[in-house]
């Protein structure tokens, strides 16, 4: 039972009534008056130089306005941002000359219509020149054929680190193991394809932009691309977000829509068709092998880890090489393991680009870990819980401190995955697997104990770019009460699903002890806003649940100053409650909520000396711990909090068929406090069915040719949900001593560790044939491939 | 190439609506930018997300697989038609409010259309004709558990 | 993805149907249930001049019951006939079948002539028609022609039908036998999914348990849906044993020419034929015993 008188209670979601209604405002039900719309010609090649591009056709069709290639675009706007160190990999929407990918946007054409643009963008002739592709990885390594020749190799990144006595590690422990595992290129691919409008007023020289967009510095990279001043961008957070889990990203889309609109003079509207989005979107996730070795004794101990991570970017990169340093937050997962080496390798290819996807690189890292922790058991025979529950590190033990320089917040990893064995009626499981191999069927168990770093230190930047000195990571919440008394709270960021508005009405309510349903959450436009970081990292539950808080807070000691002003007393003599303040002991002498609202807005001869007429506060501050720059070998404090999830999964496989099905899925989860339950729990189940697809199901497959193979939902296939099974969540508590409630992130939950969890599940399945599979998706022919090297 | 504009007249959520329309014209693109009823979505435009579901006479179908031209003569429900004559939630709306049935939304009209003709034609469903009811509408959101809670609590509901 | 424009009629009868066929030629396209070619409209892999919709053509709904046969009229959703009981008893694949093919959605719009016109070597449909021996009427305006399923189909996505023919209707043979299983299963990806690999069996017992009549086929191991009439007709008299139905299945797996793709090798494929039209013979000899 909660604490708290809100927050912690199940309460339904303010942002509901008007999605289940059909009055969400998503960015493809704005129209603007005169509003044109564009429709991109892409690049059919892998690889190719543009000999020449004719647009006549094109121009002449009917409603055309315009068609804008490369050659006029990359001209008049900047380069867009690179998270790494690489100045010679620019990139633009449309192409400079070059195509490096298939899919790649080659022009931009402008109608009255999106069939019209459609029909002109079919006229569009362009002439290209083959040159050689580079599509797998390993070559790339090599160099031979250089997707960005300026930059003098494919490699973005590399960088070995080594933190603890990883040499003596290895040289003294018992036993030694080295793998491979893969995590296939797939992504969150939300339903709603990112799109925007863009409109220029010349009389006010404003541009307004309306995005499906969930982005760090969206206003300030757009501006500074445009080559105008930060404040002649408007963003408008108050456009709804149809799904994101971090790849709405879309610079390129914005820059191109908005350069149009100042150039025309008209509204632009760019909304992707799902062909554009799948192989141009540029919101591919990562694509990453994992070489693992582990240091172990014959007790079980893990000494240390070596882990190699060569990642393939795509052919442009934005902050997606950051993916490999996120997880250097917590590159030991959940176990004390005092030695790691970490090799990141960033590396291009002529493929569509990748973004930031869910985790940002957790998801792998952890499926990689586990696999180890997996592989270890099975090496020394010994039960993987057992291994696990020798590893992890203990509830004690808390703060802290691994190897790479971040310290853990606090932690029960014990007693988590004991729920989850106790949910999953673990002992009843391992019999009901045992008699459906005794049957003849093929069934596996798996378990997954992952960590959810949360709250969006991004410290990975300043870690792989000692340029970017960047260690702001802020959040921030106005709060207004109006001389009405109602209160209203003001968000500076658009959203996706995660129920910011519920957050933020929640917590303000517990602080001002006023009914969350009678208070309204808005949105700023980046004019007005306040300094926002996005909802990204898992962090807007610690951030802006703590600015919120913080805000709340300053309003409260305003309304008890005007209380003591107007007793003639000290703040201590009074007793908040429900917004009424009265005189300690004399319950007689009190000053309702609207009577100081009053005083606040209306009667300044009331009002204490010093304090601001009206009843407003904002709140502005830096993510706990972080503000820290990395040591000389590369240490830091990434993200502060650290959620956990513990996952227990029966999975069976058709021995005929190979086909994997999931019987019973627990995920135990310790976010620390919960502000709203049932929206933490909604995102864990969301996070699993990701997780489900990333391990069973999607792959953005490319041909030794680089075209992508599976960029329609008939190929890339999503679960439905006759894929994903019944799911339980078990919660645990452990606060995290750092926020304000205890709350620790949970956007992420649920997808980093389901599929580790899955993987270990169906490698349990597969172990009587003893074979493997080490490779995300797991796809049914993958399986059956592997069930066939046993025969 | 066509310019040819079919005249047509469609009931939209009980209203007649005429207008005239190019054959290539979507029913989902007409619903949302003609008629303004923008709550049904686009999600894939080639039949395989369901956001873009609507009933037609009743039963749901795919609204991106059908021309405007072709609703000609028939009867169109969208998510907007769902809510009862005095605007108020209907016991799916209510039980989708209810049970955190969604979060970013998209999903969320088609997803209401394909669970309403389900209970219209089953109003005692099984777990697994909840889940292959809404088995052709794609949520990334949700993971479904919440969603198969909803049908169920509207169907206990409904007496 | 909007559709290349083309024009449009609404055809009020199969006549006038028939009449803008012969006048357009293969500059036009019939629209049914779209399911199928709406798609490939939208991402423009196709663009007919013409799109001939027969969509509100009566006399091609109906589903008529007669001693030997089951006609279906080819504009007859497959969710009408899915919910058709008395269809059911009669011709049970074709519900089995229909419990495989796409969603709810999918099947309200769909027609039964549509998937048999569009021939996709994978579908469900095609391949009970093949199985069964389903006879197929053509309608032109210079006439009509009636085709067996076995001629019907010629090769991946291609039909014997004439550019000037629209498909009438369906007759789906009877079994009268009073002892009669059949069975439909699949492997796809995720459900509802186009098959990776389907087969359909049906068989029929006399008092005995002896097998006096059976069929059986494989969906997408081939050009087009294959039935195994010779292998199938091995099996009459016999007692439809483990081993009779297994080596038939395999027999069948040998024969097909499967071919490969992103979801699925050809050997894949080819295992897959095997152990599902065991599977099929199996599930439809279980039902017959019970019969």
């Amino acid at each position: 039972m909660s604490a708290y008188r809100y927050i912690g209670r199940g309460r339904r979601a303010k942002e509901h009534p008007r999605f289940v209604t059909g009055r969400g405002r998503y960015v493809a039900d704005i129209s603007l008056l005169g509003m044109k719309h564009i429709a991109l010609v892409a690049s059919p090649h892998a690889s190719a130089r543009i000999a020449a591009i004719r647009v006549d056709a094109a121009l002449a069709a009917p409603g055309v306005h315009h068609v804008l290639t490369g050659e006029e675009f990359c001209a008049h706007t900047d380069s867009l941002q690179i998270g790494v160190d690489a100045p010679k990999v620019t990139r633009w929407a449309l192409a400079r000359g070059v195509v490096r990918y298939a899919g790649e946007w080659v022009a931009a054409v402008v109608a009255d219509s999106r069939a019209l643009a459609e029909d002109a963008a079919e006229l569009v002739e362009v002439d290209y020149q083959p040159l050689p592709q580079v599509v797998d990885p390993e070559e790339a390594l090599e160099g031979r054929i250089l997707v960005h020749p300026e930059h003098g190799s494919n490699i973005l990144y590399r960088r070995k680190f080594v933190w603890g006595p990883v040499e003596e590690a290895f040289a003294g422990a018992d036993h030694r193991l080295s793998f491979r595992a893969s995590w296939g290129r797939s992504a969150t691919v939300p339903i709603e394809t990112f799109g925007v409008v863009a409109s220029w007023d010349a009389g006010t020289q404003i541009l307004d932009i309306w995005a499906s967009i969930q982005m760090p510095k969206y206003p300030d990279q757009t501006a500074r691309a445009l080559r105008l001043p930060g404040n002649a961008v408007r963003v408008h957070y108050d456009v709804d977000v149809g799904g994101s889990y971090g790849v709405k990203r879309g610079i390129k889309h914005t820059v191109l829509a908005a350069y149009l609109a100042r150039r025309l003079g008209a509204p632009m509207r760019l909304i992707e068709d799902r062909l554009e989005n799948m192989r141009g979107g540029d919101m591919q996730g990562p694509d990453r092998v994992f070489d693992m070795q582990a240091a172990f004794d014959r007790d079980g101990t893990i000494r240390g880890l070596r882990i190699r991570a060569v990642d393939d970017v795509g052919a442009y990169a934005g902050r997606s090489p950051l993916q490999l340093g996120k997880p250097v937050g917590a590159i030991c997962g959940p176990y004390r393991i005092p030695a790691i080496e970490y090799e990141p390798v960033s590396v291009m290819t002529n493929k569509t680009p990748q973004e930031a996807v869910r985790g940002f690189g957790q998801s792998p890292t952890n499926f990689a870990i586990e696999r180890t922790v997996d592989r270890v058991a099975q090496y020394l025979g010994m039960d993987r819980i057992e291994l696990r529950r020798k590893n992890l590190i203990r509830k004690d033990e808390f703060p802290y401190l691994i190897p790479s320089g971040s310290t853990y917040d606090s932690g029960d990893f014990h007693t988590v995955l004991e729920k989850a064995l106790a949910a999953a009626r673990y002992p009843e499981l391992l019999v009901l697997r045992d008699q459906m191999r005794k049957a003849g069927r093929l069934a596996g168990i798996g378990i997954a104990t992952c960590l959810e770093p949360s709250g969006g230190n991004s410290a990975f930047e300043v870690l792989m770019n000692p340029k970017n000195e960047t260690t702001t990571w802020m959040d921030s919440c106005l709060v207004r009460v109006d001389l009405s008394g109602s209160i209203t709270g003001v968000i500076n960021n658009s959203s996706s699903g995660q129920g910011h508005e519920s957050l933020v009405s929640t917590v303000l309510g517990e602080v001002l002890e006023r009914d969350p349903s009678t208070i309204r959450v808005v949105r700023a436009d980046s004019l007005t806003a306040l300094p926002s970081n996005s909802p990204v990292g898992s962090r807007m539950a610690i951030m802006l649940g703590g600015a919120t808080a913080g805000a709340a807070k300053r309003i409260k000691q305003a309304l008890l100053a005007i209380a003591a002003h107007n007793f003639e007393c000290s703040p201590e003599d009074l007793e908040y409650r429900g917004g009424d303040i009265s005189l300690k002991g004399v319950p007689s002498k009190k000053l309702s909520w609207e009577a100081l609202v009053e005083i606040a807005h209306r009667k300044f001869h009331r009002l204490p000396g010093g304090l601001e007429p009206g009843l407003q506060a904002s709140f502005v501050w830096e993510v706990p711990t972080g503000g820290g720059l990395p040591t000389a070998d590369g240490r830091i404090q990434m993200y502060p909090c650290y959620a956990f999830e513990a996952h227990v999964v029966l999975v069976e496989i058709d021995p005929g068929t190979a086909k994997p099905s999931i019987r019973s899925y627990v995920c135990g989860h310790d976010c620390g406090v919960m502000i709203n339950p049932d929206i933490v729990h909604g995102m864990t189940y969301g996070g699993i069915a990701h997780g489900i697809g990333a391990a069973l199901y999607e792959k953005f497959a490319y041909t030794a040719e680089g075209q992508l193979a599976s960029g329609t939902f008939m190929d890339y296939l999503i679960p439905s949900a006759m894929e994903v099974p019944d799911l339980t969540i078990v919660d645990h508590c452990t606060p995290s001593p750092l926020t304000e409630f205890g709350q620790k992130g949970s956007g992420e939950a649920g997808y980093l560790g389901a599929p580790a969890a899955i993987a270990s599940a169906v490698n349990d399945a597969l172990s009587p044939l003893q074979v493997s599979i080490e490779a995300l998706p797991m796809s049914h022919h993958a399986i059956w491939s592997s069930m066939k090297e046993r025969a | 190439m066509s310019a040819t504009l079919h005249p047509i007249e469609v009931e939209v959520n009980g209203k007649k609506r005429s207008s005239q329309v190019p054959a290539r014209l979507s029913l989902v693109d007409w619903l949302r930018d003609e008629l303004r009823l923008t709550g049904t979505h686009v999600g894939c435009e080639h039949g395989v997300c369901g956001a873009c579901s609507v009933m037609l006479d009743g039963e749901a179908v795919r609204a991106c697989l059908m021309y405007a031209v072709q609703a000609h003569g028939h009867r169109v429900t969208t998510v907007e038609g769902l809510t009862k004559p005095d605007g108020g939630m209907s016991p799916l709306q209510d039980a989708f409010c209810e049970t955190h049935g969604l979060q970013c939304g998209y999903c969320t009209p088609g997803m209401l259309i394909a669970a309403q003709a389900l209970l219209d034609a089953n109003p005692r469903p099984t777990e697994n004709e909840i889940r292959e009811a809404i088995g052709g509408n794609l949520c990334r959101c949700t993971g479904y558990q919440q969603i198969v809670d909803a049908v169920r609590l509207a169907a206990s509901l409904v007496k | 993805m909007k559709s290349a424009a083309f024009e449009y009629t609404r055809a009020a009868s199969i006549g006038e149907a028939c009449e803008l066929l012969a006048r357009h030629g293969d500059g036009a396209k019939l629209l049914a249930g779209g399911q199928s070619l709406v798609p490939m409209m939208a991402m423009r892999l196709l663009r007919p001049a013409w799109l001939i919709d027969i969509n509100e053509i009566a006399a091609l709904k109906f589903v008529a019951a007669e001693s030997d046969a089951v006609r279906v009229g080819a504009c007859t959703r497959q969710a009408v006939v899915e919910r058709d009981s008395a269809l059911a008893e009669r011709v049970p694949l074709l519900r089995q079948a229909l419990a495989w093919v796409g969603h709810a959605q999918t099947r309200n719009r769909g027609t039964i002539g549509g998937s048999l016109a569009h021939a996709d070597p994978s579908a469900e449909l095609p391949l009970v028609a093949q199985v069964l021996g389903a006879r197929l009427l053509l309608r032109s305006s210079k006439g009509k022609r009636t085709l067996d399923a076995a001629s019907f189909f010629t090769g991946a996505m291609s039909t014997a039908i004439r550019v000037d023919e629209c498909l009438e209707e369906i007759e789906w043979p009877v079994w009268r036998e009073s002892r009669t299983g059949s069975a439909f299963t699949e492997l796809c990806i995720r459900h509802g999914d186009f098959a990776v690999v389907a087969a359909a069996a049906q068989v029929a017992l006399d008092d005995a348990g002896r097998c006096v009549r059976a069929a059986f086929g494989l969906a997408a191991v081939g050009q087009t849906p294959l039935a195994f009439p010779k292998l199938a007709a091995g099996l009459v008299g016999s007692f439809l044993t483990e081993d009779l139905m297994r080596a038939a299945a395999n027999d069948a797996a040998d024969a097909c020419e499967p071919g490969g793709d992103l979801h699925a090798s050809a050997e894949y494929r080819r295992h897959l034929a095997g152990v599902l039209a065991a599977r099929a013979l199996r599930e439809a000899h279980e039902k017959a015993k019970a019969a």
